[in-house]
């Protein structure tokens, strides 16, 4: 959807955090904090949820487990009964470096595929980026604009916070297939709302 | 500033100079951005040559059959299989050092893990041709496979250490390459983001998925490249482990012995830091990273260096030592007519093995030594021709000569093709290397800036102003709420 956000620039963590606790506390609406580098504790400061991830990387390597024990236990017990010199049809010892082997790969790529729908990424997509300081130098704080919100207000609110840069876009807040050489416009000035 | 972690002023900075994050950016991406250099040309075409060459041996072996080269009836595995240990051995150290030290929390780990994991993923590669051309039929390579087939169906025997040791490779190959690959992404994203040509905007958009560098996504990479590290670190124990089996659980003496999986581990991870030595002192010294691969990088890799070098020289003396201790002749024979005797057809390699090996990696004790590159260097390639040495005794000495001496082999030597084979994994190796090189970032750039603050030169300064000031610095009340 295509909407409008300030976005203001920020040089330094020290100055990021309170602008951070300040701007949850007047109630603005914070679309996303872009950081070069995973700034610790900035997800709890933005109050976002602890991620799930972990947890959809057990039931992928729980998958794995019981896809090993059950393909091998049925190929060599039901479907195929071969005698290696008398040794047992479901033999669980050898069966363990298998096992934990399709454990690891299925609970590795399960996650990075979770992790890649998750974040909407994958090849080809492209998405609106607010500032190229994001990859490089510079913490950006996007806010999104509502009917109720005052632009101006928001900008000095900002700037009183120690942004040191402050612009409005009109962007696609989601993600589109794209190539990042050409420049594309998604909508048209008189389609934007608010 | 409510996160830094405290870090005491004593401990050397991980970044040296005097660095701003953009500064950072600037040193790590520009590279990527120039032209290559002449010594980049050359060693690329040196590469790409050895390469050629290894293609077409390995055309002659499918071509003409596994007979170009010489391995016999008793010595079937040769060279193949020494290389084939060898390179999977030097590919364990990038996991090491992006998983385990990942979980010890070892902050060194940031300026040579991209570097190192990119070297375990084309030693990987290196290493998986010669079990995969080693089967003569090259082209019926997918029959190890279990998937549902007209013939039979016919499966592959699950309680064979050969068929753990594909699951086991192919695994950590993926492991590694997502690990690797998922960490890449947002430097990748720095160089889209910094891109002036259309090519580069192009191909560095394709390769970055569109990382915006959202907080959310940040907060998963980092759950991710966690639990990812949790799982390749019994992983890259596993993979040598089972390699390891390939020996361990046959009845050749020399082989049979229950101390292989820790010494293959001990060994490979004493043959891959020295690799990723060998590596990153030429990378630092060619694109100017020595603010970031500093000395101190250097040592603590030598430290792993002699420890794990003490390790195997413990393996190697325990073994002979059980060899005699075991009673059994045949063991005993194999060690002390196959490798101790200096006069026996491969005396050489075992000599060459235990001076390499045991003897050398103890002159890293001495810190002067430890942090002298030029010594390092000359070092991490000696280690590296130790353990191959390491390989070929284990292999050939066991069983060039077995139990009955009316089948002893031949004195065994490679033909020019295997050689080749060996050369054009080398080829292709460095060839890998200097394109990643050139075209990523060698260094980490998102995880250094992530230690600048704490550990780098000029905040390590500042901060130890403040440490003698007063030490209730650190305790601010944004502490309590977010450890991690």
């Amino acid at each position: 959807m295509i909407k409008s956000f300030v976005v203001g620039t920020f040089e330094d963590e020290k100055v990021l955090f309170p602008a951070v606790k300040h701007v949850r506390k007047a109630g603005l609406k914070l679309h996303d904090v872009y950081t070069p580098y995973p700034v610790h504790g900035l997800d709890k400061a933005m109050g976002l949820r602890e991620t799930s991830l972990h947890t959809a990387g057990f039931i992928y390597g729980l998958m794995g487990t019981m896809i090993a024990i059950g393909g091998m236990g049925w190929i060599f017990a039901v479907d195929w009964p071969l005698n290696f010199g008398g040794k047992p049809h479901f033999p669980l010892p050898a069966y363990i470096p298998i096992t934990f082997e399709l454990t690891v790969l299925l609970s590795g790529v399960g996650m990075v595929l979770t992790y890649c729908y998750l974040n909407q990424m994958m090849p080809g997509v492209k998405k609106h980026h607010f500032s190229p300081r994001a990859t490089d130098d510079a913490f950006i704080m996007v806010i999104e604009l509502t009917g109720k919100s005052n632009e101006e207000e928001i900008k000095k609110f900002l700037a009183d916070n120690g942004a040191i840069e402050i612009n409005t876009q009109v962007a696609e807040e989601g993600w589109w297939f794209g190539r990042y050489d050409r420049e594309q416009t998604l909508y048209r000035s008189d389609e934007v709302l608010a | 500033m409510s996160l830094l972690k405290y870090e005491s002023e004593l401990r050397e900075p991980l970044v040296d100079g005097n660095k701003t994050y953009h500064q950072v950016t600037e040193d790590i991406i520009s590279p990527i951005e120039a032209k290559p250099t002449r010594a980049w040309w050359i060693g690329f075409s040196i590469s790409v040559a050895l390469l050629c060459f290894g293609v077409y041996s390995v055309y002659r072996e499918t071509a003409y059959g596994i007979g170009q080269w010489n391995i016999t009836r008793t010595v079937g595995w040769g060279w193949d299989i020494t290389n084939f240990v060898w390179w999977i051995g030097i590919g364990h150290a990038g996991t090491l050092i992006s998983a385990i030290l990942l979980l010890f929390r070892q902050g060194w780990r940031t300026g040579v893990n991209r570097a190192a994991e990119a070297m375990t993923i084309f030693a990987v590669i290196c290493a998986g041709q010669f079990p995969i051309f080693h089967m003569g039929r090259v082209w019926m390579g997918f029959f190890v496979f279990p998937y549902p087939n007209t013939r039979g169906p016919l499966w592959p025997n699950f309680n064979s250490a050969l068929l753990w040791d594909v699951f086991a490779v192919s695994t950590y190959f993926t492991i590694s390459l997502l690990f690797w690959y998922t960490g890449l992404l947002p430097d990748l994203a720095t160089v889209r983001d910094r891109a002036k040509t259309k090519f580069r905007k192009m191909f560095y958009g394709l390769a970055s998925f569109g990382w915006t560098g959202s907080t959310k996504h940040w907060q998963r990479q980092e759950s991710l490249a966690l639990v990812l590290a949790g799982l390749a670190t019994p992983l890259v124990l596993s993979v040598h482990t089972i390699v390891s089996f390939d020996f361990a659980t046959s009845v050749i003496p020399g082989w049979h012995t229950t101390i292989f999986p820790p010494y293959f581990v001990a060994g490979a991870i004493f043959s891959g830091f020295a690799m990723v030595q060998s590596l990153l002192i030429i990378t630092r010294k060619i694109l100017h990273l020595e603010d970031y691969i500093t000395i101190g990088h250097i040592e603590a890799m030598n430290k792993v260096i002699v420890l794990t070098g003490s390790i195997v020289g413990c393996a190697y003396l325990t073994e002979l030592f059980v060899a005699w201790y075991s009673g059994n002749p045949y063991e005993w024979w194999a060690f002390r007519e196959n490798r101790v005797n200096i006069f026996s057809p491969y005396g050489w390699a075992y000599y060459g093995m235990m001076f390499c090996n045991v003897v050398s990696p103890q002159l890293f004790w001495s810190r002067r030594l430890r942090r002298n590159v030029m010594f390092t260097f000359f070092m991490s390639v000696i280690i590296n021709v130790g353990m191959w040495f390491e390989r070929f005794v284990i292999i050939v000495t066991s069983i060039f000569r077995d139990f009955l001496p009316s089948s002893w082999s031949i004195y065994y030597s490679p033909s020019i093709w295997e050689i080749g084979f060996y050369l054009g994994t080398f080829g292709l190796f460095f060839t890998l290397y200097f394109l990643f090189a050139k075209f990523f970032p060698v260094i980490a750039v998102a995880e250094i800036k992530h230690v600048l603050k704490t550990s780098g030169e000029s905040y390590k300064e500042e901060m130890g102003k403040m440490e003698r000031m007063d030490t209730m610095t650190f305790v601010s009340e944004e502490v309590g709420e977010s450890h991690h």
